[in-house]
């Protein structure tokens, strides 16, 4: 039930602006097309502007992360994550998620096949995976497009609500599926 | 900050490929990435002239402001540096309404709109404003009704239950963005203070 009404959420959402806006825009007499050129010109110039921040962040943490470091990071916690309720296993993947959201999704896809979706580690993966959002990827980019470089107390507040994030996966999953 | 994390990442990298022999893969690594990094942004050009246009249209229609009226009292609360008019509160609306039902394409569009909006309020200083600060804090804890990818990661593995985990989801996001709101409202407070 829930599935359907997701498929039918998922697959008429984007549809069903595309028709509703412009159709509203002509009914209060907008020039719709030439309103939509307009807007989408911008959208190069973003496109382009944040191109060197993305760069200046992968690379560093890719380097990170290929390298093995994430790895002696996550090892030297894992006394701690265990304590809370967390297999060692998924560990490496609570680490990339304020990093990169294509890592933690191939973490969290290859926990799926190891373990298996309705293991406790594949459904505690899946709730890691969708908890937060890539905090320095969404800084990289939004500050990145705007040319701000001073990001202030946010990359702060961005961790905390991470860290916020997977300790309530943990105690909700440890709840719900144990 | 951004400075040192980035410098720690960077280094720390390379000290531990150095470590274990294997410092080639630093090369790939940094080289790999670079190229991944513009072509996401490429890739990412398309998709934002679509919601960009099709959010102009909305703009001119005046559905956008007739949306932000719709929550203007929580949003002023949160963004008390903002106008209450101001086109930015309809860009971060857009953005925040994209990311609750996790249609990801057109929640960055709408996003780098609100930051464009909030920059001209911000006087294009290198600086984040306030109202930056506050809007990332909840863009990058934002709740998550749908949790779109993860779900159809699941069906592709055969589980029993794919969606089991969406309230999981929505509790742990529940939890980050309350604790991302309050951090945001304390540091704002403490700023202010020293003013």
């Amino acid at each position: 039930m829930f599935l359907s009404v997701l498929d039918v959420i998922s697959r008429w959402a984007i549809p069903m602006l595309l028709f509703l806006v412009p159709l509203w825009g002509i009914i209060k007499k907008v020039p719709v097309y030439e309103a939509f050129v307009e807007g989408a010109e911008e959208g190069f110039g973003v496109g382009i502007k944040i191109i060197p921040f993305l760069v200046g962040m992968l690379v560093s943490i890719s380097v990170f992360r290929a390298s093995g470091a994430l790895d002696v990071v996550s090892h030297a916690c894992e006394p701690l994550l265990v304590r809370l309720g967390a297999p060692a296993e998924v560990l490496p993947l609570a680490f990339m998620r304020p990093l990169s959201g294509n890592g933690v999704l191939g973490m969290a896809t290859e926990l799926m096949k190891t373990f298996g979706p309705d293991s406790f580690i594949g459904r505690l993966a899946s709730t890691m995976q969708g908890s937060t959002d890539t905090t320095f990827y969404v800084l990289t980019v939004y500050f990145g497009s705007v040319g701000v470089s001073k990001y202030r107390y946010s990359v702060i507040t961005g961790l905390v609500a991470d860290i916020s994030g997977l300790i309530a996966s943990i105690y909700i999953c440890n709840a719900l599926f144990r | 900050m951004l400075n040192y994390i980035w410098l720690t990442l960077l280094l720390s990298g390379i000290v531990v490929a150095a470590l274990n022999g294997n410092i080639e893969v630093v090369t790939q690594a940094a080289l790999q990435s670079a190229n991944d990094a513009v072509a996401i942004c490429i890739n990412l050009i398309g998709v934002m002239c679509l919601w960009l246009g099709i959010m102009r249209i909305g703009e001119k229609a005046g559905l956008i402001e007739a949306l932000s009226r719709l929550v203007r009292p929580i949003m002023v609360r949160l963004f008390p540096s903002i106008p209450p008019d101001h086109a930015a509160l309809g860009a971060i609306i857009m953005n925040l309404s994209a990311n609750i039902l996790g249609l990801g394409s057109a929640a960055t569009p709408f996003g780098l709109k609100a930051m464009q909006e909030l920059q001209k309020l911000n006087g294009g200083r290198k600086e984040a404003s306030e109202g930056m600060c506050t809007f990332l804090a909840l863009n990058t804890s934002c709740i998550t009704l749908i949790p779109a990818t993860i779900i159809a990661v699941r069906v592709n593995f055969n589980s029993a239950n794919p969606t089991e985990i969406v309230g999981a989801t929505i509790f742990a996001t529940s939890c980050s963005m309350i604790m991302a709101v309050l951090v945001d409202y304390l540091f704002r407070r403490a700023n202010r203070r020293t003013i």
